[in-house]
């Protein structure tokens, strides 16, 4: 079912000028943050958690229980993660670029709700234009108070500032991120015991969030929390923009109320994806990003809930759905995702550098026709060497999620298309050439 | 080490000297002010490294060795740890690259759209490999992840601004559009990434900064008593802690 809920997040983005203060302004812009500041910070934080907003990074931890975890220790940075890298996952790019002053009034909201009075937004380097947007907004919402020292007179103060990041995947990775912003190689650190609350950028308690979180607060401060709670289902509360991309007639990102839409609406209605271009048949897709498992036509009815496709063993991930029609090579598509993690794993872990290089050499040699019969064995048992007992969500034996994500993705792809992988080896190359 | 005692004054490196670092004199001097005023954005001068390897490239187009002692003077650390930072980063290049760095994308999005075949193109079209630079110097061509841009693909960037979902004509129109400069305004040289300057904020004064910070640090103890305290009152209004 295709509901009609409000636009939280993508109201403004009709306009062509929804980059620039005056649109915003016109549209209601700040009035979340003039109304936050009436209110204590306690109060902000409650209608945060009343929303139950989760977290819209690709781990769908809920917002206000990430802040509740520094209520005990007084926060003292509020970190936005803006390194949107996560294949086909292109929503957090739309956000900076087309309506950066939105984000900025859910960052002072935040930080209000936090008592923070330094922020630091991590924008992923690769878009330049959107790190220009978010400066220039900056300049822009400082002139106007809404930024900076004593905000519209409230006597609350925040400093922002907008740190490009250089180029590197694992930089999304929340603790990966701080370590770039102290200046040095984005290596995730080791969590538990210490997470981001306890000991975070500088060793100092701080909060790491995701550009479309922070992007919800403007509308749940006005609106209400419950307001947002009342809109999807269960857990996965709200609306929450979807990436699609592949093979249908109408990629794009789509704002969605969650769990009441299932992938086949999102793939299919021709006011979302519009359906498979060709008239060609759908073979598979991702549902949250590639670090997720593949799903087949069999799971297409199940909704767009957090829950729901954890249940069916994968995850909601990023919020980016790629479809793959009945023409595409799963051994091709398998094996440039292991090679996407091959080359962007930071070497730390041995299991993860050394395992992501072999899965990507067994992959490449499979689809070029040079595939061994044993191959099928030696790439599960190398990704049971990362994870161990393949099983969902993954064992870790790597520092962060990165290496365990690979076994997830190739062990799905094996087990769907196991026919297909044979048949590459024994007619020595891929059918579909 | 004569200045232990000395504060360090917000912005300046903090352990400059200590590597025997010689005063940054390959950064011109309008960059050399901009790297300090990035330095004094932050809390510790080290995470200005990526900003001012940044800033070094778009002096030079790439990230060279005497920039890069400039950088670990600017923020003090030695320019073996500016390189060994530099050199996890995709955007930062420790070798000369073209004036033009084309990137496509050829991740699992862009891969169904063609990419493979586009690269094929641009491979041959251009007469380099990945990763090689044209004789005129003009395109460094890339292979790229993904990069965030996947309803139009296959997905090309060129000096990290999008241009849209290509196809071998169009491609081959963008390459003689880079040679002919004719988008130069939308598309600056390799290292410009930024072009919009901070405005206002913390850098205006030094000794606002550090009073805007002892302030800051403050209240963040006043915060912490406070915390206590209504903590401790909860607890005692809960009947002491539970058994």
């Amino acid at each position: 079912m295709i509901t009609d809920p409000p636009k939280i997040v993508t109201s403004r983005l009709e306009h062509a000028d929804s980059h620039t203060l005056e649109r915003y302004l016109a549209t209601g812009g700040y009035d979340g943050l003039r109304r936050a500041l009436t209110m204590t910070p306690e109060a902000v934080a409650e209608e945060v958690d009343a929303a139950s907003l989760l977290g819209r990074g690709g781990a769908g931890f809920p917002a206000g229980r990430k802040w509740a975890m520094l209520r005990k220790n007084p926060v003292t940075y509020l970190v936005v993660n803006g390194d949107e890298s996560e294949p086909a996952t292109f929503k957090d790019h739309l956000l900076v670029e087309r309506d950066p002053h939105q984000l900025l009034e859910g960052v002072v909201i935040a930080a209000y709700a936090l008592q923070v009075s330094q922020v630091f937004i991590f924008v992923r380097g690769e878009f330049a234009l959107g790190l220009e947007r978010v400066q220039a907004a900056l300049n822009d919402a400082y002139s106007h108070g809404a930024v900076g020292a004593d905000i519209f007179g409230s006597g609350f103060s925040v400093d922002v500032v907008v740190h490009p990041g250089a180029g590197a995947y694992i930089c999304g990775e929340e603790t990966a991120l701080l370590e770039s912003l102290e200046g040095k190689r984005g290596f995730p650190r080791i969590k538990p015991p210490f997470f981001p609350a306890a000991i975070g950028l500088y060793g100092e308690p701080t909060v790491v969030n995701n550009v479309e979180t922070m992007s919800n607060l403007p509308w749940i401060v006005i609106h209400g929390g419950a307001a947002f709670a009342a809109l999807g289902e269960g857990r996965s509360t709200g609306t929450r923009l979807f990436a699609l991309a592949g093979h249908v007639n109408n990629p794009g990102v789509f704002e969605l109320e969650m769990v009441k839409t299932t992938f086949n609406d999102l793939i299919n209605a021709p006011v979302l994806g519009g359906g498979i271009p060709h008239g060609r048949g759908l073979k598979a897709f991702i549902p949250g990003g590639v670090s997720a498992p593949w799903f087949g036509p069999d799971q297409i009815d199940l909704p767009l809930g957090q829950d729901e496709v954890a249940a069916a063993g994968s995850m909601l991930g990023s919020g980016s759905i790629v479809v793959m029609d009945d023409h595409t090579c799963a051994v091709r598509a398998a094996w440039r995702i292991t090679k996407f993690f091959a080359r962007e794993s930071c070497g730390q872990c041995t299991p993860c550098r050394e395992g992501s290089g072999w899965l990507e050499k067994i992959m490449e040699r499979i689809e070029t026709g040079q595939g061994r019969e044993e191959d099928l064995d030696l790439l599960l048992d190398a990704c049971d060497n990362i994870a161990p007992g393949l099983t969902w969500p993954p064992q870790q034996t790597t520092i962060c999620v990165l290496g365990p994500s690979i076994p997830s993705s190739i062990g799905s792809a094996i087990e769907m298309f196991r026919d297909e992988f044979l048949v590459h080896i024994k007619e020595g190359g891929c059918p579909y050439e | 080490m004569t200045d232990q005692a000395t504060p360090t004054p917000v912005g300046a490196p903090r352990r400059a000297g200590r590597h025997g670092a010689a005063e940054p004199s390959h950064l011109s001097p309008e960059r050399l002010e901009r790297a300090r005023r990035l330095i004094a954005l932050y809390p510790e001068p080290r995470s200005a490294l990526i900003p001012l390897c940044h800033l070094a490239q778009e002096q030079d187009g790439w990230l060279t060795p005497e920039a890069m002692v400039d950088v670990a003077a600017l923020v003090g650390v030695t320019p073996t740890e500016v390189l060994g930072t530099a050199s996890f980063y995709d955007m930062l290049h420790t070798e000369p690259v073209g004036s033009h760095v084309v990137a496509v994308c050829t991740n699992i999005a862009c891969l169904l759209g063609g990419a493979a075949e586009l690269l094929e193109h641009a491979e041959a079209s251009l007469g380099v490999n990945v990763g090689g630079t044209t004789a005129d110097g003009v395109v460094t061509l890339e292979e790229a992840e993904c990069l965030a841009d996947c309803d139009r693909t296959p997905c090309v960037q060129v000096n990290h601004r999008f241009v849209g979902a290509q196809t071998p004509e169009s491609f081959d129109a963008l390459v003689a559009d880079l040679r002919s400069g004719a988008r130069a305004e939308e598309i600056p040289s390799h290292g410009t990434l930024i072009r919009v300057a901070r405005a206002n904020g913390l850098e205006a004064d030094p000794d606002r900064v550090v009073a805007e910070r002892a302030a800051m640090a403050e209240a963040q103890a006043r915060r912490a008593a406070e915390a206590e305290a209504a903590k401790a009152a909860s607890d005692r209004g809960a009947g002491g802690p539970p058994s």
